[in-house]
């Protein structure tokens, strides 16, 4: 057996198979299968949805070091990947993220507050994934795949173009549940883009430990076609996905993306990476940062003035302060809230333990401060 | 439609029939339920009258079936997934456990599952390994899922209706042993009780027998038997195991003053041992005698020659009766 083993970090301008439309230098290049015309005003756009994007992520990295967070998994390094993917999806497509995807969410229009929700343990979730289309993040890893190949399953039977894109990690690809997704998208020809981050450590295990393979390349073993992309290329993930989700929509079935990307930070902020990564390796993926390489195109066609970017400073700060202050003040969840929502239509057990908690809390002086449900 | 006699396999299918009838919404999924009909035969005809769209083959992946049910579901779909048998759970037990349960809470209530999980379940037919578990209690244990096991054709019939209805996750454990028993049932009539309701299946005054699935049968006939020696015993078949019908369980032991449980999973730390707790904490001044368990033991399910050692058979439930009517 014949099996080239890739090195990974570091191997992203590297690779031939890499998609790429705009270098780290911040120069457009073409690829012949994947074109995309920008104009101006969007790519302003696109800038300024990495630019929000990373300073929430980094407004609540230092929330949680403020205590404000109990956790926080900080998407640093993916803006790229995130926002190409995300605005690459229209209304109607549904995304089923991980706990990382706080720039797709952004681009679907969810309101960063509710993501923070669960990081500050009022609750486990809490939004209305039908709302923006954007579901709940899922902890367990991999298993979201299987519910955004399923749904697609639904939009195949009720007719429909709409399609789903399943947001997993490079660790996730060793779960039986990205696996199993894979086979039943395959064999029902499902519309779901599976977008792989492969931002090449599962917390301190590096990509070299979850595949002898390259990601992409195990697409053809499932029967559809995977595309690596350079995940901290905005326009060449925008490209690459609008075309897969174009196919899944054409019903041409599932793709899967491997987003050649890099986890800048730690893998939350309960992680020490300094421990399992070389400091060196950081630093080379700092040369390809996804935000940067946008702002020197921006400059170098004079698309973008010094003014733009102070009314995006400022604008970033307002989304700051909005984050911080709506932290800071988001109320506890009343304490009888945990017997609501358990069951749809009632269960006899949480009903009776519900009255009990109730009764003991009334049973303290300054009850009605305690919690007395609704 | 007059009543006919159905066998539990015949109930159940003419029960998907008509919840698939009744809403275009209801799929089937599962391993072999498309033209098989399913390895019991409970999907047969299916396939012929729905059609691939609703009657779907899925690879065999347990986990898959669970996980791109729970995306039908979220997608508006209401499916039926067949596990093939009791043990093939395990690998989906990941997907009911942290997803299937908890989405509800988690969305805080802005999204339902109303999914099905039917499992032929526990033994008594001579299986091989892997095919004759009894796993409710793993079940039940979780906040989130309703857990319901009929013991008759009449009630499987019934309940699964009911079940696939309802618009939260119910675990639907038919008990294999009990398939080809025959009963009475009209579709066209009314279920005989709510979803979650136990039903005093014979009434007695001397002690309460508490079975559900295939060890209500049993416990009839040791209800038989001991009435020829004077003895009157009451059995409550549970139906539900999730909630459980604590109202009914109080009413028949503070009358009997006695109960037994019978199930074929093993007795530790099963759902005898919730349901002693429960009956002893609201009867604590009716019962003549603790209540006491009867069940599977504390090893592995067994090969199939010596399953009748493993499993609750008449004599074992006589003797518990025997020792609890001796307090």
């Amino acid at each position: 057996m014949n099996v080239t083993v890739e090195s990974t970090a570091g191997a992203a301008t590297a690779a031939p198979e890499l998609v790429q439309l705009l270098t780290p230098e911040g120069e457009r290049v073409e690829h012949p299968r994947f074109s995309l015309e920008t104009s101006p005003e969007e790519l302003r756009s696109i800038y300024r949805d990495l630019v929000l994007v990373r300073r929430f992520d980094s407004e609540a990295t230092s929330l949680q070091r403020q205590g404000e967070l109990g956790l926080w998994a900080s998407l640093l390094g993916q803006e790229a990947a995130q926002v190409g993917s995300g605005r690459a999806q229209r209304p109607g497509d549904y995304a089923f993220p991980t706990y990382r995807e706080h720039g797709v969410a952004w681009c679907k229009g969810v309101d960063p507050l509710n993501l923070l929700g669960m990081f500050r343990g009022v609750n486990h979730g809490g939004w209305d994934p039908n709302e923006k289309n954007f579901h709940l993040y899922t902890i367990v890893i991999g298993s979201q795949t299987l519910h955004a190949t399923g749904y697609a399953m639904g939009i195949t039977k009720d007719g429909s173009d709409d399609a789903v894109v399943a947001y997993f990690g490079d660790g996730a690809s060793s779960q039986g549940d990205v696996n199993e997704a894979f086979t039943f998208a395959s064999v029902y020809n499902a519309p779901v883009v599976f977008f792989c981050q492969n931002n090449q450590w599962a917390i301190s295990e590096p990509t070299e430990r979850q595949t002898r393979v390259p990601l992409y390349q195990r697409a053809a073993g499932f029967g559809f076609p995977g595309v690596r992309v350079d995940g901290n290329d905005v326009l060449a993930c925008l490209a690459v996905t609008r075309w897969a989700l174009d196919r899944a929509r054409a019903g041409e079935g599932p793709t899967l993306i491997e987003a050649f990307t890099y986890r800048m930070g730690a893998h939350t902020t309960s992680d020490d990476p300094t421990r399992y990564r070389i400091a060196d390796e950081l630093e080379e993926w700092k040369l390809k940062d996804p935000i940067e390489r946008v702002k020197a195109y921006l400059v170098r066609e004079g698309w973008a003035d010094q003014e733009f970017f102070d009314a995006l400073e400022a604008e970033s700060e307002q989304l700051a302060r909005r984050v911080r202050e709506g932290v800071r003040t988001m109320p506890d969840p009343d304490p009888s809230s945990i017997f609501e929502n358990v069951y749809a239509e009632g269960h006899a057990l949480v009903d009776e333990e519900r009255a009990q908690y109730l009764a003991y809390a009334a049973s303290f002086d300054g009850s009605e401060e305690v919690g007395e449900g609704r | 439609m007059a009543s006919e006699n159905y066998t539990m396999v015949k109930a159940l299918n003419e029960a998907l029939r008509r919840s698939m009838e009744a809403d275009p919404k209801t799929l089937v999924m599962g391993e072999d339920v498309g033209r098989l009909g399913g390895v019991f035969r409970v999907t047969d005809g299916l396939h012929k009258d729905f059609g691939d769209a609703r009657v779907i083959d899925t690879p065999l992946a347990e986990s898959g079936i669970m996980g791109t049910a729970i995306g039908l579901a979220l997608r508006g779909y209401r499916p039926v997934v067949e596990i093939q048998f009791d043990g093939f759970v395990y690998p989906a037990f990941d997907q009911i456990v942290t997803q299937l349960a908890k989405m509800h809470a988690r969305a805080l209530g802005h999204i339902k599952l109303p999914i099905t999980v039917r499992i032929p379940f526990a033994g008594g037919i001579g299986a091989v390994e892997h095919h004759s578990e009894s796993h409710e209690a793993y079940f039940a244990h979780t906040a989130g899922l309703k857990v319901v096991a009929p013991s008759n054709p009449l009630d499987a019939h019934w309940m699964l209706r009911q079940a696939i209805a309802s618009d939260d996750p119910v675990i639907f454990l038919e008990p294999k042993r009990r398939y080809w028993d025959k009963g009475s049932v009209d579709p066209l009539g009314e279920a005989p009780a709510p979803l979650h309701a136990a039903r005093v299946a014979r009434p007695g005054r001397d002690l309460t027998l508490i079975a559900y699935g295939p060890m209500v049968k049993v416990c009839l006939e040791a209800a038989e038997a001991a009435a020829e020696d004077g003895t009157q015993l009451e059995v409550v078949d549970l139906r539900s195991l999730s909630p459980v019908d604590f109202d009914a369980l109080e009413a028949s032991v503070k009358r009997t003053g006695r109960a037994v449980v019978v199930h074929e999973a093993p007795v530790f730390m099963g759902m005898g041992a919730e349901l002693a707790a429960r009956i002893t904490e609201r009867c604590f001044y009716s019962l003549e005698a603790p209540v006491l368990r009867v069940g599977g033991y504390f090893a592995p399910y067994p090969p199939s020659r010596v399953e009748e050692t493993f499993l609750p058979d008449l004599d074992r439930v006589l003797d518990a009766v025997d020792r609890a009517l001796a307090f």
